[in-house]
């Protein structure tokens, strides 16, 4: 059970992701088009429209989230929202809060050699970019 | 009647004023302030690369970075030495390595991150286009790698001031080891000449020679034979000028002497 | 026609079948084409941050030296290269206080205000050569092929870069059809692939790229054709076998496809440097030789 109590304080991870992302998360009505839509939803335990319900909620369960990491920032949601938002940005600034914070996402100096051998560089380059800060 | 004294100015070092006079590399500053350096001190020349500075100048805000003695004092320069750029270098063993295009980015897969901010080639002493060295690694060409780097003399100051710690120099010089091992072409002639230097081909000669007096090996040594060159009327033709004061071998080895007798 | 080309890291090393492929075909089409100098990495992924504005100077820094060596337009081979120039592009276009900040870290007299054109080939091919005329030059139409074009996300979307329509696109399918071949679409053609992912958690492509090749044969292609260097990768080398014991899809780009209809030699397309052999399913081309021909 989520308790829900009316807040004094100023949701600073809301405002935070705001600014980062340029989007207005309460205007989403939660129609879930995003979810329906996003590729690696199964993969994710908060469905993107969750994420914007429990951060304007201030329920603190979005930083520690798996589903921030799994997006790949497709752009499907930003494409298909009804009311405009742009989900990737609103992934993108919840990824860099947590990278602000020095906490990579991504152990460079632990990634197998086999793998650094076999990828192309642009997979590396685009993963360091979206999972080391 | 006085010789005239070079300006003094102001260099600020470890949190203290010293007046100094201009015209001296910051290296030569730092012991006339009365330091003596057992670190950050090298080979005087720039190339040994132990001696990294980094300063700003008076009120700008910029920050630089240098050899110390490579570049002369500044007024209003505030500055620190260092010593020593720690970077992670990779243990490899070069046999055990094949030139595979990701080569270099399974050993140091920073390069990965690199934004192409263009903070290493500013910061550079050496003039190398370090951001383009490393972006020739991220693409897997070795051969670029190892000719913009030629000149690094892996002082760090690169590895130092880049956001996302990169290490530049074991990057080129992992390259340039690759570069000559397995890339470079061979040359044919020079292996040819080995093998007959190994079957002795000048064997009795050395034993002759190693067994001259010294006088025989001077009279032997003043009487050598050159090469004949193209171009005999060149003047510095080696073959011409033997015995003058242009002479490559034997002449005192002092360019301004060579250029005062007019030869 | 020439144009000034931007090859992207990963066409120098694992996608270099691409790049000799176009080249080849562009030479077929008398396209002169030249390779930018001095072009750094674009940076693969566009920064979503509104305030991360150092990651938009790599791709500014490609554009303004391609300004310098007098260029006016840029074509990408690959499609997150595309995506990430042009969007830095657009950025520097629709906010220029943002783009001052970034031209005055690069060069105190750095002015890039947006000038230089993005351009993805398919769009060089569609719009200024054109489909017919390429359809002209067939000789060797991929009779028998029944292609699935495949384009991902970083070529259609977001729309304001996007090449074609996101949800229903036509571009690949139209190309194919010009060359000869059937072709058979299925909305997962613009799902993502999974894309970095294949780094470190490479078990997220292997699912999304298994219901991809799944839909693919459902529909009955035999092959798959895409533009992207990471897709390919992705598709190439993570596609299961099937249980039933059938053939895995070979994945080509549609370059390799322009040029055996073409009929150009099979060796200046790259057709050997693939995890799934296309050799097979290739083999009714009158350019590429027969198994056991191959030298």
């Amino acid at each position: 059970m989520i308790k829900i109590t009316a807040r004094e304080q100023p949701n600073e991870l809301l405002h935070k992701v705001e600014e980062l992302s340029g989007q207005n998360l309460f205007t989403c009505y939660q129609c879930g088009t995003c979810s329906a839509g996003c590729p690696f939803a199964g993969e994710m335990d908060l469905l993107p429209e969750q994420i914007i319900r429990h951060l304007t909620m201030g329920i603190n369960d979005v930083l520690t989230s798996k589903s921030i990491w799994i997006c790949a920032s497709c752009y499907l949601c930003a494409e298909r929202c009804p009311r405009d938002i742009n989900m990737a940005k609103v992934m993108e600034a919840l990824r860099q809060v947590q990278l602000r914070r020095n906490i990579d996402h991504v152990q460079i100096a632990h990634l197998p050699p086999e793998v650094l051998g076999a990828v192309p560089p642009m997979a590396l380059v685009a993963n360091f970019r979206k999972n080391t800060g | 009647m006085t010789t005239p004294q070079p300006d003094l100015i102001t260099m600020q070092f470890m949190g203290k004023n010293y007046q100094v006079p201009s015209g001296l590399t910051i290296m030569a500053a730092i012991e006339y302030a009365g330091y003596k350096l057992v670190r950050g001190s090298g080979c005087r020349a720039g190339f040994c690369g132990a001696c990294p500075t980094i300063y700003h100048k008076g009120e700008s805000h910029k920050l630089y970075t240098a050899l110390a003695c490579q570049t002369l004092v500044e007024d209003q320069m505030c500055l620190v030495q260092v010593p020593f750029v720690p970077v992670a270098r990779k243990r490899y063993v070069m046999d055990a390595l094949q030139p595979t295009p990701n080569i270099i980015l399974q050993y140091y897969p920073e390069i990965a991150g690199c934004v192409a901010c263009n903070t290493c080639t500013r910061a550079c002493p050496q003039g190398i286009q370090v951001m383009d060295y490393i972006q020739a690694a991220l693409r897997g060409d070795i051969q670029r790698t190892a000719e913009l780097s030629f000149d690094c003399i892996s002082c760090g100051i690169c590895s130092s001031r880049c956001p996302s710690d990169i290490k530049h120099y074991p990057v080129g010089q992992l390259a340039r080891r690759i570069y000559g091992k397995y890339i470079l072409p061979r040359s044919q002639h020079l292996a040819d000449r080995v093998s007959e230097l190994a079957a002795g081909a000048y064997q009795d000669e050395m034993t002759t020679l190693m067994h001259l007096s010294l006088e025989d090996l001077k009279v032997r040594y003043e009487q050598r034979v050159f090469e004949p060159v193209v171009g005999q009327n060149d003047e510095h033709n080696a073959v011409r000028q033997w015995g003058s004061p242009v002479d490559p071998v034997d002449f005192q080895d002092d360019p301004q002497a060579i250029l005062s007798t007019g030869a | 026609m020439h144009i000034d080309y931007y090859p992207g890291c990963t066409i120098k090393t694992s996608a270099r079948q691409y790049e000799t492929s176009a080249l080849a075909v562009l030479h077929a089409l008398d396209v002169q084409s030249r390779e930018m100098e001095q072009w750094n990495c674009c940076g693969v992924v566009h920064s979503l941050a509104t305030d991360n504005l150092i990651r938009h100077v790599a791709p500014i820094r490609v554009l303004t030296r391609l300004q310098q060596q007098g260029g006016t337009e840029l074509v990408t081979l690959c499609d997150m290269c595309y995506n990430t120039l042009a969007q830095a592009n657009l950025l520097v276009q629709r906010q220029p206080d943002k783009g001052e900040a970034i031209n005055g870290f690069i060069a105190d007299d750095q002015t890039y205000g947006g000038q230089v054109d993005v351009l993805h080939l398919l769009q060089i091919l569609r719009d200024r050569i054109g489909f017919q005329a390429i359809k002209r030059r067939v000789i060797c139409p991929l009779k028998g092929l029944t292609v699935f074009p495949y384009y991902g996300c970083k070529l259609l979307r977001p729309r304001a870069v996007g090449i074609d329509d996101a949800e229903t696109p036509s571009i690949l399918r139209d190309l194919m059809q010009a060359l000869g071949a059937t072709v058979v679409d299925d909305p997962i053609q613009t799902c993502c692939c999974g894309s970095y992912h294949v780094v470190n958690r490479d078990a997220i492509v292997a699912g999304q790229v298994t219901k991809i090749a799944a839909r693919a044969q459902l529909q009955g292609a035999d092959i798959i054709v895409l533009s992207c260097p990471l897709c390919h990768f992705n598709l190439d080398t993570h596609q299961p076998r099937p249980t039933d014991g059938g053939q895995r899809l070979p994945v080509l780009y549609y370059t390799q496809l322009i040029g055996l209809a073409f009929g150009l030699p099979w060796e200046t397309l790259g057709l050997d440097a693939h995890h799934i052999d296309p050799f097979p399913l290739l083999q009714h081309q009158h350019s590429v030789p027969l198994e056991g021909e191959r030298v």
